[in-house]
């Protein structure tokens, strides 16, 4: 990967230029700062940039949506930076936003319209499908032509707001063969990240719940789990690392299997 | 004996059906003293919800077995009690078989009960084996010891008895018609109960009209019965089901509310033109207590919420945490609510309307902090419900109520929210390092 290639436009640069670019990319906490996910924010990027997709960042003008406050209790902390969001939105006058991540999209597009900050907000993996739809991408199969791989539903994305289908075309898309865990959409488990566990310990049982949910993924016996989320991302990576098969069984984003097809 | 019976009927019909109307207004006076939420839009929808998911079971048969068990009761029920419409008739006016004149459709009528009833106690043994025999995991789960496993039993006595009960008065009228005994003339017809003929041969009719007559009794006494157990028992959704799925959440599933209260607070504070030393504008609004530790801080239809839920265990069933082995049971939320909310209901009503303060409150005495704090707010257990009860809200309310008004949070937490306040991220990194990903090989 040869980051200095990438084009990463920011919201005041564009500004200053007196430019508005189509949609704001909504990099998100874990997309910017954790390791792990800051590799599906570039395989998104350049995908936008072969795409030639007019976008921008917020980049040191972004900030929590607030998500983590909201789920673990502090509705003030939430709303704090929730207000602060939408004063810069607003500023520079965002009509749509894409995210790769299903908390900020869940908080962007259900909880700020309330706070007065109303926008289309969409998933990376709807913005995809729909890149894909209107010819301005490609994808061929390839690399992935026949390979299993599974979607793990993140919970923001799909029971919270009913989307199952997106990342699954994709997927498709990519002549992979698609194999469903016994638990999906509707009736996918949780990776045991949301509501804020993923900041903190979890609370006395018999087993974590991203063992639970590697082990279903790994019933299908996959060569991929893709996921949606940062979050699921990390659980399921951690939880294939306990298992000892992340030598056989890759963890990425619906993002990185693109970028990834595509020879990005 | 003229008009004895008719006067018995008549008072028993009474005594029933005012305290059920008594029960009623009980149920309705604890779930007002849920706070007030305005949920009078998009009646359309609602209804449909209603038609859709109480009326039309859709959400049941996701589990194909209980689904479609649970549907023959429920149609047996509805369609059975057709013939209560009969039998109190009979029993006020000394009549027997009333609409016996309808003559073909009375047959058809009374064939499809005794096919339902026959069906309904199929069902109902089914469901005891699922409880008792095969003991399906969400039905042994801790919070079911003691009264819910009893009362989850006696419900299906009930339905069991009630079933045999209706069988046994149609075969012995059945067989009192043969024999041609007066006041049996020829009605319906007992594809069913025809089958228990044998049991009575060479009884005399006196017999036969006795147990005819105790059945018949027992029969409406039972479902008087049954219609008064219903306010003491999980069994209350047969009713609550349609209100419950009328007012339930329409927005995402990921939508939590905003609190109105705090956007003011917030809106003030980030407004670079307030004054923080100027005496506050209005001061009349008390922002209230944030989040609930008891009942009366929900609002009501989570109240409501509490009182529709029969105990199924769906959603305990597919929640991560309770899967894992913590001790979160979103079922034993909706339970505790429940047992709390009974609890105030009759301090209320002890003290003449007004709540004294008893010591206790919903959270620490009935819902631990070790429960609110294992949920994942994935919505499983919101999706699993089959009547839009919406466990989630009341985990999220305490949530709140532990963060904003005791500042109890998990240590963990607490650094994340310091970081967030801090850095704009969970995590301790410099907001200003957000875009160094862009530059990083």
């Amino acid at each position: 990967m040869k980051a200095q290639e990438l084009r990463v436009p920011t919201m005041a640069e564009l500004f200053s230029k007196g430019e508005k670019p189509e949609v704001l990319f909504w990099v998100g906490c874990a997309g910017s700062f954790d390791d792990r996910a800051k590799k599906i924010t570039k395989a998104f990027v350049q995908i936008l940039n072969k795409a030639q997709i007019s976008f921008a960042v917020l980049g040191t003008e972004e900030s929590c949506t607030g998500d983590p406050a909201k789920r673990a209790g502090n509705e003030f902390l939430y709303q704090m930076q929730a207000i602060t969001n939408i004063e810069v939105l607003n500023g520079y006058e965002v009509q749509k936003i894409v995210t790769t991540c299903p908390h900020c999209f869940n908080t962007l597009k259900n909880e700020y319209p309330g706070l007065g900050g109303t926008y289309e907000v969409v998933h990376h993996t709807q913005f995809l499908k729909q890149l894909l739809q209107e010819g301005k991408m490609t994808l061929e199969g390839g690399k992935f032509n026949g390979k299993r791989i599974t979607f793990h539903d993140p919970c923001y994305l799909g029971r919270a707001n009913g989307i199952y289908e997106a990342p699954r075309d994709l997927i498709r898309k990519l002549d992979a063969e698609l194999v469903e865990m016994k638990s999906c959409k509707q009736k996918g488990l949780c990776c045991g990240a949301g509501g804020a566990q993923m900041f903190k310990e979890a609370e006395k049982g018999d087993k974590d719940v991203n063992i639970e949910r590697t082990e279903q993924a790994l019933e299908t016996a996959p060569e991929i789990i893709a996921a949606g989320c940062p979050f699921c991302n990390t659980m399921m990576t951690d939880g294939i690392k306990h298992k000892e098969k992340e030598g056989s069984i890759a963890v990425m984003d619906i993002a990185e299997l693109i970028a990834s097809a595509e020879d990005l | 004996m003229g008009y004895l019976s008719n006067i018995v009927f008549v008072l028993l019909l009474a005594f029933g059906i005012g305290y059920f109307i008594r029960n009623v207004k009980r149920l309705i006076r604890n779930i007002r003293l849920g706070q007030d939420v305005d949920v009078s839009d998009n009646v359309a929808l609602r209804w449909k919800n209603m038609a859709k998911i109480a009326l039309g079971q859709t959400k049941m048969v996701v589990r194909p077995v209980a689904g479609i068990l649970h549907i023959i009761v429920y149609l047996g029920f509805i369609i059975i009690n057709i013939e209560v419409l009969e039998i109190i008739i009979d029993g006020i006016f000394g009549t027997h078989r009333i609409l016996g004149f309808l003559g073909g459709f009375y047959d058809f009528l009374i064939a499809s009960f005794e096919i339902l009833a026959l069906l309904v106690i199929v069902a109902v043994v089914a469901f005891w084996m699922r409880r008792n025999i095969i003991r399906l995991q969400r039905f042994v789960k801790p919070e079911m010891k003691g009264w819910p496993k009893t009362d989850g039993n006696v419900i299906l006595y009930i339905e069991l008895v009630l079933m045999v009960l209706f069988l046994t008065m149609n075969a012995a009228d059945y067989q009192l018609q043969q024999i041609g005994v007066d006041d049996y003339s020829r009605a319906g017809t007992f594809p069913v109960s025809q089958f228990i003929l044998p049991v009575f041969d060479g009884m005399t009719a006196e017999s036969l009209i006795f147990i005819e007559r105790a059945a018949w009794w027992l029969h409406i006494a039972g479902i008087l019965f049954f219609l008064n157990y219903l306010y003491y028992s999980k069994h209350l959704h047969i009713l609550l089901a349609f209100p419950n799925t009328y007012y339930g959440k329409l927005s995402p599933k990921g939508q939590f509310k905003n609190l109105d209260s705090v956007t003011q607070e917030v809106k003030l504070m980030l407004d670079p033109s307030a004054d923080p030393f100027s005496e506050p504008v209005d001061d009349t609004g008390d922002p209230g207590k944030f989040g609930a530790s008891d009942v009366a801080d929900l609002n009501w239809i989570q109240l409501m919420n509490a009182y529709t839920c029969t105990e199924c265990g769906r959603c305990t069933d597919e929640c991560p945490a309770n899967k894992t082995g913590k001790k979160l049971s979103p079922r034993k939320i909706m339970m505790d609510t429940r047992d709390r909310l009974e609890e105030v209901g009759k301090n209320v009503e002890k003290n003449k309307g007004q709540f004294v303060p008893d010591g206790k409150q919903l959270l620490d005495d009935y819902i631990t902090r070790e429960e609110l704090w294992a949920c994942t707010t994935c919505n499983a257990c919101v999706q699993a419900c089959p009547v839009s009860i919406d466990p989630l809200s009341i985990i999220m309310d305490m949530r709140q109520y532990l963060v904003m008004e005791q500042s109890a949070a998990p240590s963990d937490l607490n650094n994340m929210m310091g970081n967030l306040e801090n850095n704009g991220a969970p995590w301790p990194f410099n907001q200003m390092d957000r875009l160094n990903w862009a530059k990083e090989g």
